[in-house]
């Protein structure tokens, strides 16, 4: 089995705060990040793909695919964006990285087949770096 | 528990496959296709599996792992044309994952005997791009 590491950068923002806590929990719960003019990070995005590695090309899969897929998926909406103004997703829920992770995971999954019709490559795992001590980490689902 | 030593060689290398067009080429492996070959510091991490000797406390002897490294990698691969000059890039595409296979082939017989089993290669073409081989499969 081999599998393909890709990595991948955007700067965003946010803030965490649930509607679902009291003002005094929120601030308790997440402190510095609950900040009410939120604050940013330099997201490190790393994607790893599985599969067999095709004979003819010694690939696993097709790199500009991935980072077409990536690019369009995430980079684009992601990137210097702020997350809970501008990302859907986090109108109602609260962009921390854990929901980041899954939100990036689900939408790579949702177009995995699309970027890589052939088949083949699956999606290993997808690990975000918030910041160089805080890292997230899903298996991927397709 | 896993043990994992490096070592690193710089080659250039060239990604294009002769059955198919310029365009192809260059859809496919993209700047990594063009003709006269370009180079990298990779980097090889290589992971042993097994317990830790009673005796000597160790998994496998570093020092031999590093003289393997040196004799079935960095010397036949560093400051080399990857495809001109280390068989079989001369045959396949040396792509990182052609790499991490050839790296496991060669290092695996060495191996062989050892209560320590080789558990993964990994290269690492560049910061944003490295393969992890387990071996089998190919």
């Amino acid at each position: 089995m081999i599998c393909l590491t890709r990595r991948y950068r955007f700067a965003a923002s946010h803030r965490l705060h649930s509607p679902r806590l009291s003002e005094d929990e929120n601030r308790t719960l997440y402190g510095k990040c609950n900040n009410p003019f939120g604050h940013g990070h330099d997201y490190t995005l790393e994607v790893s793909v599985r599969g067999p590695i095709d004979r003819r090309t010694g690939r696993v899969a097709s790199l500009s695919a991935l980072d077409r897929l990536v690019d369009e998926q995430v980079i684009r909406a992601f990137d210097h964006r702020n997350l809970n103004v501008e990302v859907p997703a986090f109108g109602a829920l609260v962009p921390t990285s854990e929901n980041l992770t899954i939100e990036i995971r689900d939408r790579l999954g949702a177009n995995w087949k699309r970027a890589f019709p052939e088949g083949g490559a699956v999606l290993e795992r997808v690990r975000l770096h918030e910041t160089r001590r805080n890292t997230f980490e899903l298996m991927g689902t397709v | 528990m896993f043990i994992t030593r490096r070592v690193e060689f710089s080659a250039s290398h060239v990604c294009r496959h002769p059955d198919l067009t310029d365009e192809e080429n260059e859809a496919l492996y993209g700047v990594a296709a063009r003709l006269h070959g370009h180079g990298h510091n990779f980097v090889v991490e290589v992971t042993l599996e097994g317990e830790p000797d009673p005796v000597t406390g160790m998994v496998f002897d570093l020092k031999r792992l590093k003289e393997i490294l040196n004799e079935e990698v960095v010397r036949p691969f560093d400051h080399r044309f990857l495809n001109l000059e280390v068989p079989p890039f001369d045959r396949i595409v040396p792509t990182p994952e052609n790499l991490a296979v050839e790296i496991w082939r060669r290092v695996a017989p060495r191996l062989a005997g050892e209560p320590a089993r080789l558990h993964s290669v990994r290269v690492r073409e560049t910061e944003d791009l490295h393969v992890d081989y387990f071996g089998g499969g190919e």
